[in-house]
């Protein structure tokens, strides 16, 4: 049996299923990222001092992952343009240049991580660290959970285009969502934890 | 007009559509690079923290609206996602304002 309202909408919603679907999962997120957040002012507004970002974490290395996460936002946004133009060849280039911007965001994530691993700062050192490893490690998850279903869409999930084209575009869209909600997690963790 | 002529002048139209799109997409990246830029310069100006955050927190949330609104194409949704967006806000506000109440005893950010 067809999973039902891949293609065409439904008529109460407007929607269509999958579309429904990945909002709803991204409010979820909200609320799983809001309770850190949460928890993040908690800890700070009850700490006698705390330390400010730039005195500990690297911020030109951060100000460079941001703009990569920016960019890699454009990216995504323009592989799903470039299916919705029926340029199959363009979409997997951008789709292929948003994994590879994922992958540069881990890989100075793991420089920044094993820096300061190596300088004996770890999560139990204090509270600032704590907050700092728990926030960025669980987006760091979110960013590599996002390039495995983007690198699926590049690679074996592609094969949906010459049969459904319509479905595929939609996939990649809910994608999309996904990657473009990683990217705003980001925009206010920068400032929060870099930078206050 | 034919069903062909027809057909075609829709293709044509959607074309430019997307087109246009693809042109405020680029805006809003140039827009995001500046903002970043904003963002770290403000902070090397060693502001009072309650200004900082104020500022910091306005900037983020100019820039997450600008990924929100045309990246993820929430300036032209459906009602239902609006709702499910509008109710997740109320629950993140409560979430947000329990620290809040619970440090509303005279302490605020060091």
């Amino acid at each position: 049996m067809d999973i039902p309202y891949t293609v065409e909408v439904r008529r109460d919603t407007g929607l269509t299923n999958g579309k429904i679907g990945i909002w709803l999962f991204l409010a979820s997120e909200v609320m799983l990222f809001g309770a850190l957040f949460a928890s993040y002012i908690l800890i700070r507004t009850g700490a006698t001092s705390w330390p400010r970002g730039d005195t500990i974490l690297d911020v030109p290395l951060a100000t460079f992952n941001t703009i990569v996460l920016i960019s890699s936002s454009v990216t995504m946004v323009m592989a799903w343009a470039s299916l919705m133009r029926r340029r199959f060849g363009t979409y997997r280039i951008y789709m292929g240049a948003t994994i590879l911007l994922g992958l540069v965001f881990l890989v100075v994530k793991y420089f920044e991580y094993g820096h300061h691993l190596r300088m004996g700062e770890f999560p139990s050192t204090n509270n600032f660290l704590a907050i700092y490893y728990t926030l960025t490690g669980l987006h760091m998850l979110h960013v590599f959970g996002g390039m495995v279903v983007n690198a699926y869409f590049w690679g074996p999930g592609a094969k949906l285009w010459k049969t459904n084209p319509v479905w595929f575009t939609n996939r990649v869209e809910h994608s999309g969502l996904f990657w473009h909600f990683v990217d705003l997690v980001w925009i206010f963790l920068f400032p929060t934890l870099y930078l206050l | 007009m034919t069903s062909d002529h027809a057909a075609a002048s829709m293709a044509s139209d959607h074309a430019v559509d997307i087109d246009r799109h693809v042109k405020v997409y680029i805006t809003v990246f140039v827009a995001l690079m500046v903002l970043t830029l904003v963002t770290v310069a403000i902070s090397r100006l060693h502001l009072s923290v309650p200004i900082a955050v104020t500022v910091a927190l306005l900037v983020a949330i100019i820039k997450g609206s600008l990924v929100a609104c045309y990246f993820m194409h929430l300036i032209s949704e459906k009602k239902l996602i609006y709702a499910v967006l509008a109710l997740t806000a109320v629950f993140f506000a409560a979430l947000l304002a329990l620290p809040i109440f619970t440090v509303s005893d005279g302490y605020w950010i060091h």
